[in-house]
Protein backbone atom coordinates (compact mmCIF):
# COMPACT_ATOMS: atom_id res chain seq x y z
CA UNK A 1 0.00 0.00 0.00
CA UNK A 2 1.31 3.06 -1.07
CA UNK A 3 2.15 5.93 1.99
CA UNK A 4 0.54 9.31 1.17
CA UNK A 5 2.32 12.49 1.27
CA UNK A 6 5.46 13.16 3.03
CA UNK A 7 5.41 15.67 5.53
CA UNK A 8 8.42 17.09 5.41
CA UNK A 9 10.08 20.61 3.98
CA UNK A 10 6.19 21.17 2.45
CA UNK A 11 6.50 23.67 -0.65
CA UNK A 12 4.26 26.64 1.29
CA UNK A 13 7.66 26.95 3.19
CA UNK A 14 9.10 28.03 0.58
CA UNK A 15 6.84 31.14 0.36
CA UNK A 16 7.10 34.78 1.99
CA UNK A 17 5.67 33.79 5.30
CA UNK A 18 3.48 36.98 5.68
CA UNK A 19 0.12 35.66 4.42
CA UNK A 20 -0.45 38.94 2.34
CA UNK A 21 2.62 38.47 0.64
CA UNK A 22 2.05 34.95 0.24
CA UNK A 23 -0.69 35.49 -1.79
CA UNK A 24 0.82 38.60 -4.34
CA UNK A 25 3.77 35.77 -4.79
CA UNK A 26 0.66 32.90 -5.80
CA UNK A 27 -0.72 35.22 -8.17
CA UNK A 28 1.99 36.92 -9.58
CA UNK A 29 3.77 33.74 -10.69
CA UNK A 30 0.13 32.41 -12.02
CA UNK A 31 -0.40 35.89 -14.10
CA UNK A 32 3.41 35.41 -15.54
CA UNK A 33 2.93 31.69 -16.86
CA UNK A 34 -0.02 32.95 -18.19
CA UNK A 35 -2.67 30.83 -16.14
CA UNK A 36 -4.71 33.26 -14.38
CA UNK A 37 -6.26 36.79 -15.24
CA UNK A 38 -6.21 39.39 -12.82
CA UNK A 39 -9.21 40.65 -13.58
CA UNK A 40 -10.79 37.59 -13.17
CA UNK A 41 -9.44 37.25 -9.52
CA UNK A 42 -11.69 41.01 -9.31
CA UNK A 43 -14.59 39.75 -10.73
CA UNK A 44 -14.74 36.43 -8.22
CA UNK A 45 -14.57 38.76 -5.14
CA UNK A 46 -16.63 41.52 -6.73
CA UNK A 47 -18.80 38.25 -7.53
CA UNK A 48 -19.58 37.23 -3.08
CA UNK A 49 -18.97 40.89 -1.73
CA UNK A 50 -22.12 42.10 -3.77
CA UNK A 51 -23.97 39.81 -6.07
CA UNK A 52 -24.03 36.70 -4.22
CA UNK A 53 -25.12 36.68 -0.58
CA UNK A 54 -27.42 35.43 2.17
CA UNK A 55 -30.04 37.29 0.56
CA UNK A 56 -30.48 34.54 -2.18
CA UNK A 57 -31.51 32.51 0.43
CA UNK A 58 -33.45 35.04 2.07
CA UNK A 59 -35.71 35.05 -1.27
CA UNK A 60 -36.54 31.47 -0.85
CA UNK A 61 -37.21 31.30 2.56
CA UNK A 62 -39.41 34.22 2.21
CA UNK A 63 -41.00 32.87 -0.58
CA UNK A 64 -41.51 29.55 1.12
CA UNK A 65 -42.80 31.33 3.69
CA UNK A 66 -45.85 32.83 1.63
CA UNK A 67 -47.08 30.24 -0.63
CA UNK A 68 -47.18 26.61 0.64
CA UNK A 69 -46.70 24.89 -2.66
CA UNK A 70 -43.43 26.64 -3.39
CA UNK A 71 -42.45 25.44 -0.16
CA UNK A 72 -43.81 22.26 -0.42
CA UNK A 73 -41.48 21.62 -3.74
CA UNK A 74 -38.56 23.28 -1.85
CA UNK A 75 -38.32 20.62 1.08
CA UNK A 76 -39.02 17.78 -1.35
CA UNK A 77 -36.51 19.26 -4.50
CA UNK A 78 -34.78 22.30 -3.27
CA UNK A 79 -32.05 21.78 -5.68
CA UNK A 80 -34.68 22.11 -8.50
CA UNK A 81 -36.50 25.13 -6.93
CA UNK A 82 -33.41 27.08 -5.97
CA UNK A 83 -32.23 26.57 -9.71
CA UNK A 84 -35.39 28.22 -11.37
CA UNK A 85 -34.78 31.00 -9.45
CA UNK A 86 -31.57 31.30 -10.79
CA UNK A 87 -29.74 30.04 -7.41
CA UNK A 88 -27.69 27.03 -8.76
CA UNK A 89 -24.08 26.93 -8.69
CA UNK A 90 -21.19 26.42 -7.19
CA UNK A 91 -21.13 24.96 -4.05
CA UNK A 92 -25.16 24.30 -3.88
CA UNK A 93 -24.56 21.77 -6.98
CA UNK A 94 -27.16 19.48 -3.85
CA UNK A 95 -29.08 21.38 -2.11
CA UNK A 96 -31.17 20.02 0.82
CA UNK A 97 -33.54 22.04 2.72
CA UNK A 98 -34.40 21.51 6.22
CA UNK A 99 -37.18 23.08 8.33
CA UNK A 100 -37.80 24.21 11.56
CA UNK A 101 -40.88 23.22 13.63
CA UNK A 102 -42.03 23.81 16.70
CA UNK A 103 -40.59 19.98 17.85
CA UNK A 104 -37.04 20.66 15.72
CA UNK A 105 -34.48 23.03 15.61
CA UNK A 106 -31.74 22.23 12.43
CA UNK A 107 -28.36 23.35 12.57
CA UNK A 108 -25.66 23.32 10.02
CA UNK A 109 -21.86 22.90 10.67
CA UNK A 110 -18.86 20.92 8.24
CA UNK A 111 -16.82 19.41 11.13
CA UNK A 112 -13.96 18.15 8.57
CA UNK A 113 -13.75 21.58 6.60
CA UNK A 114 -16.25 24.42 6.12
CA UNK A 115 -18.33 23.06 3.86
CA UNK A 116 -21.38 25.75 2.84
CA UNK A 117 -24.21 26.69 0.57
CA UNK A 118 -22.81 29.50 -1.62
CA UNK A 119 -25.26 30.12 -3.93
CA UNK A 120 -27.23 31.14 -1.30
CA UNK A 121 -25.89 32.01 1.23
CA UNK A 122 -22.47 33.68 0.28
CA UNK A 123 -18.95 32.69 1.82
CA UNK A 124 -19.46 31.70 5.09
CA UNK A 125 -18.40 34.27 8.10
CA UNK A 126 -15.61 33.24 9.94
CA UNK A 127 -17.24 31.95 13.47
CA UNK A 128 -18.58 28.81 10.93
CA UNK A 129 -14.79 27.92 9.95
CA UNK A 130 -13.60 28.47 13.35
CA UNK A 131 -11.90 25.62 14.99
CA UNK A 132 -14.48 26.15 18.20
CA UNK A 133 -17.63 26.32 15.98
CA UNK A 134 -16.50 22.72 14.08
CA UNK A 135 -15.68 21.05 17.33
CA UNK A 136 -18.23 21.91 19.46
CA UNK A 137 -21.95 22.20 17.51
CA UNK A 138 -22.05 18.81 16.85
CA UNK A 139 -21.16 17.55 20.49
CA UNK A 140 -22.58 20.72 22.45
CA UNK A 141 -25.07 22.51 20.11
CA UNK A 142 -27.38 24.17 22.96
CA UNK A 143 -24.29 25.13 24.70
CA UNK A 144 -23.12 26.89 20.91
CA UNK A 145 -26.55 28.89 20.40
CA UNK A 146 -26.68 29.70 23.90
CA UNK A 147 -23.82 31.94 22.64
CA UNK A 148 -25.41 33.11 19.38
CA UNK A 149 -27.99 34.25 22.10
CA UNK A 150 -30.84 31.23 21.18
CA UNK A 151 -32.54 29.23 23.53
CA UNK A 152 -34.73 26.36 23.22
CA UNK A 153 -37.88 25.23 24.43
CA UNK A 154 -37.14 21.77 26.87
CA UNK A 155 -39.03 19.63 25.09
CA UNK A 156 -37.31 20.31 21.61
CA UNK A 157 -34.83 18.36 19.45
CA UNK A 158 -31.83 19.34 17.98
CA UNK A 159 -30.29 18.17 14.74
CA UNK A 160 -27.31 19.00 13.48
CA UNK A 161 -26.40 18.19 9.80
CA UNK A 162 -22.74 17.77 9.39
CA UNK A 163 -21.75 18.54 5.88
CA UNK A 164 -19.58 15.37 5.07
CA UNK A 165 -19.98 15.27 1.44
CA UNK A 166 -21.51 17.24 -1.33
CA UNK A 167 -24.58 17.69 -0.49
CA UNK A 168 -25.37 21.55 1.10
CA UNK A 169 -28.10 22.20 3.80
CA UNK A 170 -30.20 25.23 4.39
CA UNK A 171 -32.45 25.52 7.19
CA UNK A 172 -35.96 27.21 6.96
CA UNK A 173 -36.07 29.26 10.01
CA UNK A 174 -39.94 29.28 11.22
CA UNK A 175 -41.85 32.62 10.64
CA UNK A 176 -42.12 35.11 13.21
CA UNK A 177 -45.27 35.95 14.73
CA UNK A 178 -46.99 38.51 13.72
CA UNK A 179 -45.86 38.87 10.05
CA UNK A 180 -49.01 37.74 8.81
CA UNK A 181 -49.98 40.96 6.51
CA UNK A 182 -46.27 41.11 5.25
CA UNK A 183 -45.32 40.49 1.51
CA UNK A 184 -42.10 38.96 0.53
CA UNK A 185 -39.86 41.64 0.35
CA UNK A 186 -40.45 43.07 4.07
CA UNK A 187 -40.44 39.64 5.11
CA UNK A 188 -36.73 38.83 3.33
CA UNK A 189 -35.95 41.97 5.81
CA UNK A 190 -35.74 39.31 8.64
CA UNK A 191 -34.22 36.21 7.21
CA UNK A 192 -30.89 36.63 9.09
CA UNK A 193 -27.65 34.36 7.43
CA UNK A 194 -27.69 32.69 10.71
CA UNK A 195 -31.21 31.69 10.80
CA UNK A 196 -30.40 29.74 7.85
CA UNK A 197 -27.67 28.32 9.54
CA UNK A 198 -29.76 27.65 12.51
CA UNK A 199 -27.72 29.58 14.79
CA UNK A 200 -30.35 31.82 14.86
CA UNK A 201 -33.86 32.73 14.35
CA UNK A 202 -35.78 34.86 12.15
CA UNK A 203 -36.05 38.32 13.49
CA UNK A 204 -39.31 39.55 15.33
CA UNK A 205 -40.85 42.22 12.89
CA UNK B 1 -6.05 6.99 11.75
CA UNK B 2 -7.37 10.58 12.13
CA UNK B 3 -5.52 13.58 10.52
CA UNK B 4 -5.86 17.20 12.12
CA UNK B 5 -9.05 18.46 10.63
CA UNK B 6 -11.09 15.82 11.79
CA UNK B 7 -12.26 17.56 15.43
CA UNK B 8 -15.98 17.06 15.41
CA UNK B 9 -16.60 16.64 19.43
CA UNK B 10 -12.80 17.72 20.30
CA UNK B 11 -13.11 19.65 23.73
CA UNK B 12 -10.96 22.14 24.93
CA UNK B 13 -11.73 25.04 22.10
CA UNK B 14 -12.94 28.23 23.79
CA UNK B 15 -16.25 30.05 23.08
CA UNK B 16 -17.44 30.73 19.19
CA UNK B 17 -17.33 34.51 18.57
CA UNK B 18 -20.63 35.77 16.41
CA UNK B 19 -20.44 38.18 13.74
CA UNK B 20 -22.45 41.08 12.78
CA UNK B 21 -24.82 40.24 9.51
CA UNK B 22 -23.59 43.12 7.56
CA UNK B 23 -19.48 42.71 8.84
CA UNK B 24 -17.78 42.46 5.46
CA UNK B 25 -17.12 39.27 3.39
CA UNK B 26 -13.49 38.99 3.48
CA UNK B 27 -11.96 41.07 6.62
CA UNK B 28 -8.72 41.14 4.64
CA UNK B 29 -7.91 42.21 0.77
CA UNK B 30 -6.13 39.38 1.15
CA UNK B 31 -8.80 37.08 2.41
CA UNK B 32 -10.84 37.62 -1.01
CA UNK B 33 -7.58 37.52 -2.86
CA UNK B 34 -6.71 34.12 -1.62
CA UNK B 35 -9.93 32.71 -1.97
CA UNK B 36 -9.89 34.07 -6.21
CA UNK B 37 -6.22 32.79 -7.00
CA UNK B 38 -7.82 29.18 -5.27
CA UNK B 39 -10.90 29.18 -7.41
CA UNK B 40 -9.07 30.43 -10.63
CA UNK B 41 -6.20 27.48 -9.85
CA UNK B 42 -8.72 24.85 -9.48
CA UNK B 43 -10.09 26.51 -12.98
CA UNK B 44 -7.17 24.96 -14.49
CA UNK B 45 -8.56 21.31 -14.38
CA UNK B 46 -5.54 19.95 -12.54
CA UNK B 47 -7.11 18.31 -9.45
CA UNK B 48 -10.58 17.87 -8.34
CA UNK B 49 -12.69 19.41 -5.11
CA UNK B 50 -11.09 15.65 -3.03
CA UNK B 51 -7.48 16.50 -4.02
CA UNK B 52 -8.00 19.99 -2.74
CA UNK B 53 -9.60 19.13 0.17
CA UNK B 54 -6.80 16.47 0.82
CA UNK B 55 -3.88 18.75 0.45
CA UNK B 56 -4.88 21.06 3.31
CA UNK B 57 -5.71 18.33 5.14
CA UNK B 58 -1.89 17.04 4.68
CA UNK B 59 -0.64 20.67 6.50
CA UNK B 60 1.68 19.14 9.16
CA UNK B 61 -0.71 19.75 12.16
CA UNK B 62 0.70 22.27 13.76
CA UNK B 63 0.88 24.81 10.58
CA UNK B 64 -2.97 23.35 10.61
CA UNK B 65 -3.46 24.50 13.61
CA UNK B 66 -1.72 27.56 13.77
CA UNK B 67 -2.56 28.86 10.56
CA UNK B 68 -5.85 30.96 9.74
CA UNK B 69 -8.71 29.91 7.80
CA UNK B 70 -7.02 31.57 4.34
CA UNK B 71 -3.72 30.39 5.01
CA UNK B 72 -4.13 26.89 5.25
CA UNK B 73 -5.96 27.83 1.81
CA UNK B 74 -2.72 29.02 0.52
CA UNK B 75 -0.55 26.45 1.84
CA UNK B 76 -2.43 23.56 0.25
CA UNK B 77 -2.60 25.71 -2.92
CA UNK B 78 0.86 25.78 -2.65
CA UNK B 79 1.17 22.55 -2.39
CA UNK B 80 -1.02 21.49 -5.23
CA UNK B 81 0.26 23.20 -7.96
CA UNK B 82 4.21 21.62 -7.24
CA UNK B 83 2.20 18.27 -6.80
CA UNK B 84 0.38 19.15 -10.20
CA UNK B 85 3.05 20.16 -11.48
CA UNK B 86 1.92 23.32 -12.70
CA UNK B 87 4.73 25.35 -10.84
CA UNK B 88 8.17 24.12 -9.61
CA UNK B 89 9.47 24.48 -6.05
CA UNK B 90 12.10 26.70 -7.50
CA UNK B 91 9.45 29.32 -8.92
CA UNK B 92 7.50 29.64 -5.33
CA UNK B 93 11.17 30.05 -4.21
CA UNK B 94 12.10 32.55 -6.18
CA UNK B 95 8.90 34.22 -6.58
CA UNK B 96 8.65 34.76 -10.43
CA UNK B 97 7.29 32.66 -13.51
CA UNK B 98 10.80 30.18 -14.49
CA UNK B 99 9.96 28.80 -18.43
CA UNK B 100 6.62 28.72 -19.77
CA UNK B 101 3.23 26.62 -19.40
CA UNK B 102 1.21 24.13 -21.38
CA UNK B 103 -2.04 25.06 -19.66
CA UNK B 104 -2.07 28.61 -20.92
CA UNK B 105 -5.54 27.60 -22.89
CA UNK B 106 -7.15 26.68 -19.92
CA UNK B 107 -6.93 30.47 -17.93
CA UNK B 108 -10.08 31.24 -16.66
CA UNK B 109 -10.49 34.84 -18.54
CA UNK B 110 -12.81 37.50 -16.32
CA UNK B 111 -15.75 36.63 -18.60
CA UNK B 112 -15.88 32.90 -18.20
CA UNK B 113 -16.28 33.81 -14.14
CA UNK B 114 -19.85 34.06 -13.67
CA UNK B 115 -20.68 31.41 -16.51
CA UNK B 116 -17.65 29.04 -14.14
CA UNK B 117 -19.53 29.85 -10.95
CA UNK B 118 -23.26 29.18 -12.41
CA UNK B 119 -22.55 25.98 -13.57
CA UNK B 120 -20.68 24.29 -10.77
CA UNK B 121 -19.18 20.64 -10.38
CA UNK B 122 -22.39 18.57 -9.58
CA UNK B 123 -20.56 15.15 -7.66
CA UNK B 124 -23.48 12.69 -9.08
CA UNK B 125 -22.43 10.05 -10.58
CA UNK B 126 -24.20 6.34 -12.42
CA UNK B 127 -23.06 3.83 -10.36
CA UNK B 128 -23.13 0.42 -10.99
CA UNK B 129 -23.53 -0.57 -6.68
CA UNK B 130 -27.03 -1.19 -5.92
CA UNK B 131 -28.71 0.63 -3.48
CA UNK B 132 -28.37 -1.46 -0.19
CA UNK B 133 -30.39 0.60 2.36
CA UNK B 134 -33.75 2.10 2.44
CA UNK B 135 -34.81 4.83 4.95
CA UNK B 136 -35.99 3.55 8.13
CA UNK B 137 -32.84 1.04 7.88
CA UNK B 138 -30.33 0.77 10.66
CA UNK B 139 -26.72 1.09 10.11
CA UNK B 140 -23.37 0.86 11.47
CA UNK B 141 -20.34 2.67 10.80
CA UNK B 142 -16.74 1.35 10.51
CA UNK B 143 -15.29 0.31 13.40
CA UNK B 144 -11.80 1.36 12.02
CA UNK B 145 -12.16 4.54 9.95
CA UNK B 146 -10.01 5.77 7.45
CA UNK B 147 -8.67 4.99 3.82
CA UNK B 148 -9.19 1.68 1.86
CA UNK B 149 -6.80 2.41 -0.76
CA UNK B 150 -4.41 4.86 0.83
CA UNK B 151 -2.80 4.67 4.27
CA UNK B 152 -3.34 8.01 5.92
CA UNK B 153 -5.34 8.68 2.52
CA UNK B 154 -8.27 11.09 2.28
CA UNK B 155 -12.04 9.69 3.96
CA UNK B 156 -15.28 11.47 5.24
CA UNK B 157 -16.35 9.50 8.16
CA UNK B 158 -15.29 11.72 10.80
CA UNK B 159 -13.74 9.79 13.74
CA UNK B 160 -16.62 10.90 16.11
CA UNK B 161 -19.06 9.01 14.14
CA UNK B 162 -16.78 5.71 14.04
CA UNK B 163 -18.60 2.31 15.08
CA UNK B 164 -21.73 3.94 15.91
CA UNK B 165 -25.22 2.77 15.19
CA UNK B 166 -27.91 5.09 13.15
CA UNK B 167 -30.59 5.72 11.02
CA UNK B 168 -30.87 6.25 7.36
CA UNK B 169 -32.97 9.33 6.64
CA UNK B 170 -32.25 10.22 2.81
CA UNK B 171 -31.11 8.70 0.11
CA UNK B 172 -29.11 10.95 -2.34
CA UNK B 173 -28.22 9.07 -5.38
CA UNK B 174 -25.26 8.12 -5.98
CA UNK B 175 -21.89 10.15 -5.40
CA UNK B 176 -18.37 10.32 -6.46
CA UNK B 177 -16.44 8.54 -3.60
CA UNK B 178 -13.80 11.30 -1.98
CA UNK B 179 -11.54 8.05 -0.94
CA UNK B 180 -11.04 6.97 -4.63
CA UNK B 181 -11.29 10.41 -6.72
CA UNK B 182 -8.74 12.26 -3.84
CA UNK B 183 -5.65 10.20 -4.98
CA UNK B 184 -6.54 9.86 -8.87
CA UNK B 185 -8.18 6.45 -8.41
CA UNK B 186 -11.74 7.32 -10.50
CA UNK B 187 -14.57 8.46 -9.15
CA UNK B 188 -16.15 5.02 -7.59
CA UNK B 189 -19.36 6.53 -7.29
CA UNK B 190 -21.64 4.81 -4.56
CA UNK B 191 -25.15 5.14 -2.86
CA UNK B 192 -25.05 7.88 -0.45
CA UNK B 193 -26.99 8.78 2.63
CA UNK B 194 -27.92 11.12 4.93
CA UNK B 195 -27.51 8.87 8.20
CA UNK B 196 -29.28 10.09 12.01
CA UNK B 197 -27.40 9.32 15.15
CA UNK B 198 -28.77 9.93 18.91
CA UNK B 199 -26.24 12.05 20.56
CA UNK B 200 -26.56 9.42 22.87
CA UNK B 201 -25.08 6.88 20.56
CA UNK B 202 -21.95 9.55 20.04
CA UNK B 203 -21.03 11.55 23.13
CA UNK B 204 -20.69 10.31 27.18
CA UNK B 205 -22.67 13.30 28.26
CA UNK B 206 -25.28 14.31 25.37
CA UNK B 207 -26.72 17.48 26.16
CA UNK B 208 -30.35 16.45 25.73
CA UNK B 209 -31.81 12.96 24.70
CA UNK B 210 -33.98 14.09 21.70
CA UNK B 211 -31.30 15.32 20.14
CA UNK B 212 -29.53 13.89 16.60
CA UNK B 213 -26.10 14.47 14.13
CA UNK B 214 -27.04 13.92 10.98
CA UNK B 215 -24.05 12.66 8.64
CA UNK B 216 -23.96 12.37 4.53
CA UNK B 217 -22.22 8.87 4.47
CA UNK B 218 -21.07 6.84 1.60
CA UNK B 219 -22.56 2.83 1.03
CA UNK B 220 -18.93 1.57 2.02
CA UNK B 221 -18.65 3.13 5.24
CA UNK B 222 -21.76 1.22 6.64
CA UNK B 223 -22.98 -2.44 7.30
CA UNK B 224 -26.26 -2.73 8.08
CA UNK B 225 -27.29 -2.93 11.85
CA UNK B 226 -30.03 -5.18 13.34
Amino acid sequence: MPHDHADHDHPHTLLPSDPALRVKALETILTQKGLIDPAALDEIIETYETKIGPRNGAHVVAKAWTDPAFKAALLKDATAVVSELGYYGRQGEHMIVVENTDEVHNIIVCTLCSCYPWPLLGIPPTWYKSDAYRARAVREPRKVLAEFGVTLLSDMSVRVWDSTAETRYLVLPQRPMGTDGMDEAALMDLITRDSMIGTGLASAP
Amino acid sequence: MSRVHDMGGRFGDGAIVPEAEDDPVFHEDWHGRALAVTLAAGALGKWNIDISRHGRECLPPVDYASMSYYEKWMAGLAGLLVDAKVLTREELAQGCAIGSSDLTDKRMDANKVAGVLASGGPADRPSDVPVAYSVGDMVRTRKINGNRHVNGGHTRLPSYAVGAVGRIVMIHGTHILPDSSAHRLGDAAEPLYAVAFAASELWANPEHPKDEVVLDLWQSYLSAAT
